[in-house]
This record gives C-alpha cells, sequence and structure tokens, in this order.
C-alpha cells in the first residue's frame, strides 16, 4: 500500500510543530484563543463604549473543567471516525479473505 | 472564528439568524431524504459530523502567538453539499455555546453563518471546480477543506466589522478599517491551521474512500473510474 499521502501529511505536521516550537521559544507570545481577541478590538473601536448584550448560560469554572470539556468533544468525535472506518476497513478485509460479501440474504443463511 | 456571547448588537444577530435559519432548514430536509433512501450512508455522515466535532475541539498553537481552531467541515461539504453541513456545523457550535462558552447563543446565527454556510460553499466549489480541472485529486480534497476554513474566518471578521465600523459604515472607510483590524487577528493565525486542516482532510478522505467508496460513488462525489485509480494506486 502506498504511504506516499501519509508521508506528505506527516511532513506538514512536522514543520507545524517546528514552527510552534521556535515561535514559542524565541518570543514571549501568551498563546491565549484568539477567539478572545476582538474583545480588545471592538473596545478600541467602540472607546469601550460597547456592552455585551448578553452573558453564557453558563461557563466552565476553570480553565481544567474546560480542557476537559474540549478533551471529551475530541475523544467523541475521533471514535466515531474510528469505530467507522475501523469496522468498514475489517469488513472489507474479511470478504476479500473469505471470498464472500455479506450483503445478500440467501449468503447469510447458507453460511 | 466564535464570535463570543453577547458580542453583536441585537440587530445583527437578528441578521445573521435571517440569514442560516433557510439554510439549516433546508439542510435538515435534505438530511431527511437522503437518510430515507439511503440508510447506508448513515456511518458517513457520522464520520464527516464527528470529524467538525475532533477538529473544531483543536485549538492549536499559531504563528502569531495565539490559539485558534480549524473547522473540520470541508469533507461533509464535500460528500453532502453545504446544507446538510450548516446542519453539522450547527449541532457542534450549540454543544460549544453550552457547555465551553465559546460563541454563544445570541451570535449562534452568525457563526453558523461563517462556519456552517460560507466555508463549506467555498470548500464545495473548489472542489468541483478542481475536479473539473483535473487536478490530482488529494490535492483538491486540500485545497477545498484549506481555503473553505480560510473563508471562515474572513467571514467572521466581515461579520465583525460590519457591526463595529470605526466610523461611518456607509463610507466604506469606517468597515474596512475595522475589517483590516479583525482580519489581522483571524487571517495569518488561520494560515497554517488552515494547511494542516487541509492535509489532515485528505488523508481522512483516503480512508473513507478505502472504507465506503461504493457510497461516494452512488451520491457522485466521486467518479468510478477516480475511485479504482485512487484505490489501485493506494490499496
Amino acid at each position: 500500500m502506498s504511504r506516499k499521502l501519509e508521508l506528505i501529511v506527516l511532513a506538514i505536521l512536522l514543520i507545524f510543530v517546528a514552527q510552534f516550537i521556535y515561535v514559542s521559544s524565541t518570543t514571549d507570545a501568551e498563546y491565549g484563543g484568539a477567539d478572545d481577541k476582538p474583545e480588545g478590538v471592538i473596545e478600541e473601536i467602540t472607546g469601550g463604549t460597547y456592552k455585551p448584550i448578553a452573558e453564557p448560560i453558563w461557563e466552565p469554572p476553570s480553565g481544567e473543567i474546560e480542557s476537559l470539556l474540549f478533551a471529551l468533544q475530541a475523544a467523541i468525535g475521533a471514535s466515531i471516525i474510528g469505530y467507522f472506518l475501523g469496522y468498514y476497513r475489517a469488513k472489507s478485509n474479511y470478504e476479500k479473505k473469505l471470498g464472500f460479501k455479506t450483503e445478500s440474504k440467501t449468503e447469510k443463511q447458507s453460511l | 472564528m466564535h464570535i463570543m456571547e453577547g458580542y453583536l448588537p441585537a440587530i445583527w444577530c437578528i441578521v445573521w439568524f435571517v440569514v442560516s435559519i433557510p439554510v439549516v432548514a433546508y439542510g435538515v430536509y435534505k438530511l431527511n431524504k437522503l437518510v430515507k433512501e439511503e440508510r447506508g450512508i448513515l456511518p458517513v455522515l457520522a464520520v464527516a459530523g464527528a470529524f467538525i466535532f475532533v477538529l473544531s475541539s483543536l485549538k492549536m498553537p499559531s504563528v502569531t502567538g495565539s490559539c485558534s481552531h480549524p473547522t473540520g467541515t470541508g469533507i461533509g461539504a464535500i460528500i453532502f453539499g453545504p446544507a446538510i453541513t450548516a446542519v453539522l456545523s450547527t449541532i457542534v457550535l450549540i454543544y460549544q455555546a453550552l457547555f465551553l462558552a465559546h460563541g454563544g447563543l445570541t451570535t449562534l446565527g452568525a457563526n453558523v453563518f461563517s462556519m456552517g454556510i460560507v466555508g463549506p460553499i467555498v470548500s464545495y466549489l473548489i472542489y468541483k471546480a478542481g475536479m473539473k480541472g483535473k487536478l490530482n485529486f488529494y490535492l483538491v480534497v486540500f485545497l477545498a477543506a484549506t481555503l473553505g476554513d480560510w473563508a471562515t474566518y474572513i467571514v467572521t471578521s466581515t461579520e465583525l466589522a460590519l457591526a463595529f465600523p470605526a466610523g461611518n459604515i456607509l463610507t466604506f472607510g469606517g468597515f474596512f478599517s475595522s475589517f483590516s483590524k479583525f482580519v489581522a487577528i483571524f487571517a495569518i493565525t488561520q494560515i497554517p491551521l488552515a494547511i494542516v486542516e487541509g492535509a489532515v482532510s485528505a488523508l481522512l478522505f483516503k480512508y473513507i474512500i478505502q472504507a465506503k467508496s461504493d457510497l461516494l460513488v452512488e451520491m457522485k462525489v466521486i467518479g468510478e473510474p477516480l475511485v479504482r485509480k485512487l484505490r489501485g494506486l493506494s490499496a
């Protein structure tokens, strides 16, 4: 099986990691979330007159709990992807090996 | 690309809801029809949805010294089209608004519009154009996912600039001055992340083709000869 695409993706990821190590060791960047930065710009543009019209109903009580919920989100997603890809991969492997498809009913009964 | 809860004036919250709701409603209609006609599509749908779930939860560090996250909508847009992807994105955005205080319910319309609608439309169009242009298949998927991600953040900057123009919005000078500030935050941060997203999307697409290419052919996402060629090269 050709692994060309995997190697290209791996190379891109390595460049990305190298870039992160370089930037984080040569600057004193805080690595805050870009999603929160517009708040400052809005304040600057409006001269601090804008008041948010609503507050979140519930906020994670701490950074740790927020990380937990993000990790949970990623884990749920990754499990679903892994489950289905694994299932169909194994299915097609066994179909090839055993030489039949499980789709037709007559074949199932003859098992 | 999340616009925080409360950070859009009421009028703009309404505008973006008005724009987004019809698309999501059409997506729900299309989704129901699709699932009724072809139950076999559910696993691929689950994978596309889960991909959005995973990628939008990854806050990755970027060159600008701040963190941002990919959107993961490229795969859904290519396989199911923008409307159904809008539904999947809405589910993810509601989860994040309720449990993570990322984005918000008042800004949901705006966030759905950028991440669930414009991004996927861009991905979809690039995919169609690339396939017509007979480019390398995985390169097309890469470009579609990368540019769709980037478009999402450009739209977020536009939404913020429209709501907070520096001066008179009708002169457009005010709009562009704000737009350049917001885009400076998002666009550059997003370049490396969009590239990573494109690469990972292309890789996942390879595995989807290996696992369920028959469905992709049936849905006319990809032609039979190309599937054979891709699997022949990779199987």
